[in-house]
């Protein structure tokens, strides 16, 4: 069993990296990835929210939403369908919960929110965040393996950004064509990191 | 242009022709990439994407006097996944092979930065058939990317065009050994890369400097 959950985090970490296999969350990194400590930020931004709300989907999905979910309501329910709905669902709870994280952290944490705070607007239309709870809905994932793929999904989201950041600050000493400065050369870095977690494709643990 | 006048043609055409706004600043890409491995994906991803953006952008326009400053993210999210709903539904109903290979990028473009950047940009301050003919512009300029990025990987990655074959394959007893390496996900990334290099040399006024 604990076999399973782990061979899901690695999978959503490495294997079906977010970033670097589906693209999701482009429009972040690209903007967030020229220093390690601000990418470090975001990153663990991202694994929080997102350890929060692909598990809060999952529930609301499977006892709001779905074929006969209603049927704690009213008998008559049985054969309501509200799965079309789900979208709408989705970004409601992570754009509400990303507005709750932020004023918890606000009165609790406040040094965590001085760091993290800039961010937190930001996520709530990250691709890679409202991708998280897409997955886990065309996946049939349970509570459970959606709680470990929502952190494993974040965890690969920080490994690309961070790695990202720490190869342009180096990069910053290079000299590449006009044209390709900046966005140019980020995009080929991409490409790259691309290529080297294709190495983690098949693993099975 | 009859139908149009010259600043409503100039909204429609400017952001596919001089100011693309994935190609200058990579807005929206996020769900543009994957589904570039083959051109019908890309072209019904590409409608959809234009129909959502001039929707949303005229209606947004349509209701922003009575849209208070502090909720107005909240607004446009909802308007655009509603959109996003009907697009989606639209997509199963009459094309459910291609929906079911799209999966998850058809709802991905509720979080396009693209179309929450014209809704938030545009469409706040403008009247609506100017926001709506811009949304679409914008949509176009979007649509025409993926489908250049989507020829390049289906020809290269398995000799065909919209599932036509162009290079006869080897396996289909032709010629072209095809470069599975375009289907694959970097190859996505290098082709962008080419793009924004190729724009940046022919107009050197969008280069960085840093």
């Amino acid at each position: 069993m604990l076999e399973h959950y782990l061979n899901l985090a690695i999978k959503a970490m490495f294997v079906e990296n977010m970033v670097l296999v589906f693209f999701l969350g482009m429009c972040s990194i690209l903007a967030v990835s020229r220093k390690v400590e601000t990418a470090f930020g975001l990153g663990i931004a991202v694994v929080f929210v997102e350890t929060l709300t692909v598990p809060l989907n999952n529930l609301l999905l499977n006892y709001l939403l779905v074929e006969g979910a209603l049927n704690w309501l009213h008998p008559g329910f049985t054969d309501v369908d509200l799965t079309f709905l789900s979208f709408i669902v989705y970004i409601s709870t992570i754009a509400a919960s990303v507005q709750i994280v932020e004023m918890v952290l606000d009165r609790y944490f406040p040094a965590l929110h001085m760091s993290l705070g800039v961010f937190l607007p930001l996520i709530a239309v990250n691709c890679a965040i409202l991708g998280g709870s897409l997955f886990m809905g065309e996946r049939n994932y349970n509570f459970a393996e959606s709680m470990v793929f929502g952190f494993g999904a974040g965890v690969g989201f920080l490994l690309a950004i961070v790695g990202l950041a720490a190869i342009r600050e180096r990069m910053a000493y290079s000299n590449p064509p006009a044209g390709l400065r900046g966005l140019g050369i980020t995009f080929v870095t991409v490409g790259l990191m691309s290529i080297g977690f294709m190495m983690f494709s098949g693993i099975q643990l | 242009m009859a139908w149009f006048s010259k600043r409503e043609w100039r909204a429609m055409a400017d952001p596919v022709f001089d100011n693309n706004p994935i190609m200058l600043q990579m807005l929206g890409i996020c769900s543009a990439l994957a589904v570039t491995t083959k051109m019908d994906k890309a072209l019904v991803l590409g409608i959809s994407v234009i129909a959502v953006a001039g929707l949303a952008s005229l209606t947004v326009s349509l209701i922003r006097k009575y849209t208070p400053h502090s909720i107005r993210i909240i607004v446009q999210l909802a308007i655009i996944s509603s959109l996003v709903i009907v697009v989606d539904q639209v997509l199963k109903a009459y094309l459910y092979e291609i929906s079911l290979e799209l999966s998850v990028f058809v709802g991905l473009i509720i979080t396009n930065c693209l179309i929450l950047g014209r809704t938030e940009g545009f469409a706040m301050q403008n009247p609506p058939w100017i926001s709506f003919i811009d949304g679409i512009g914008n949509g176009l300029g979007y649509a025409v990317l993926l489908l250049m990025v989507g020829f390049v990987r289906e020809l290269l990655g398995s000799g065909r065009v919209f599932g036509y074959p162009v290079f006869a394959a080897v396996n289909d007893g032709g010629w072209y050994v095809p470069a599975g390496m375009f289907l694959l996900a970097p190859a996505a990334f290098f082709i962008i890369a080419a793009i924004i290099w190729a724009l940046r040399v022919w107009k050197p006024e969008q280069q960085e400097k840093d």
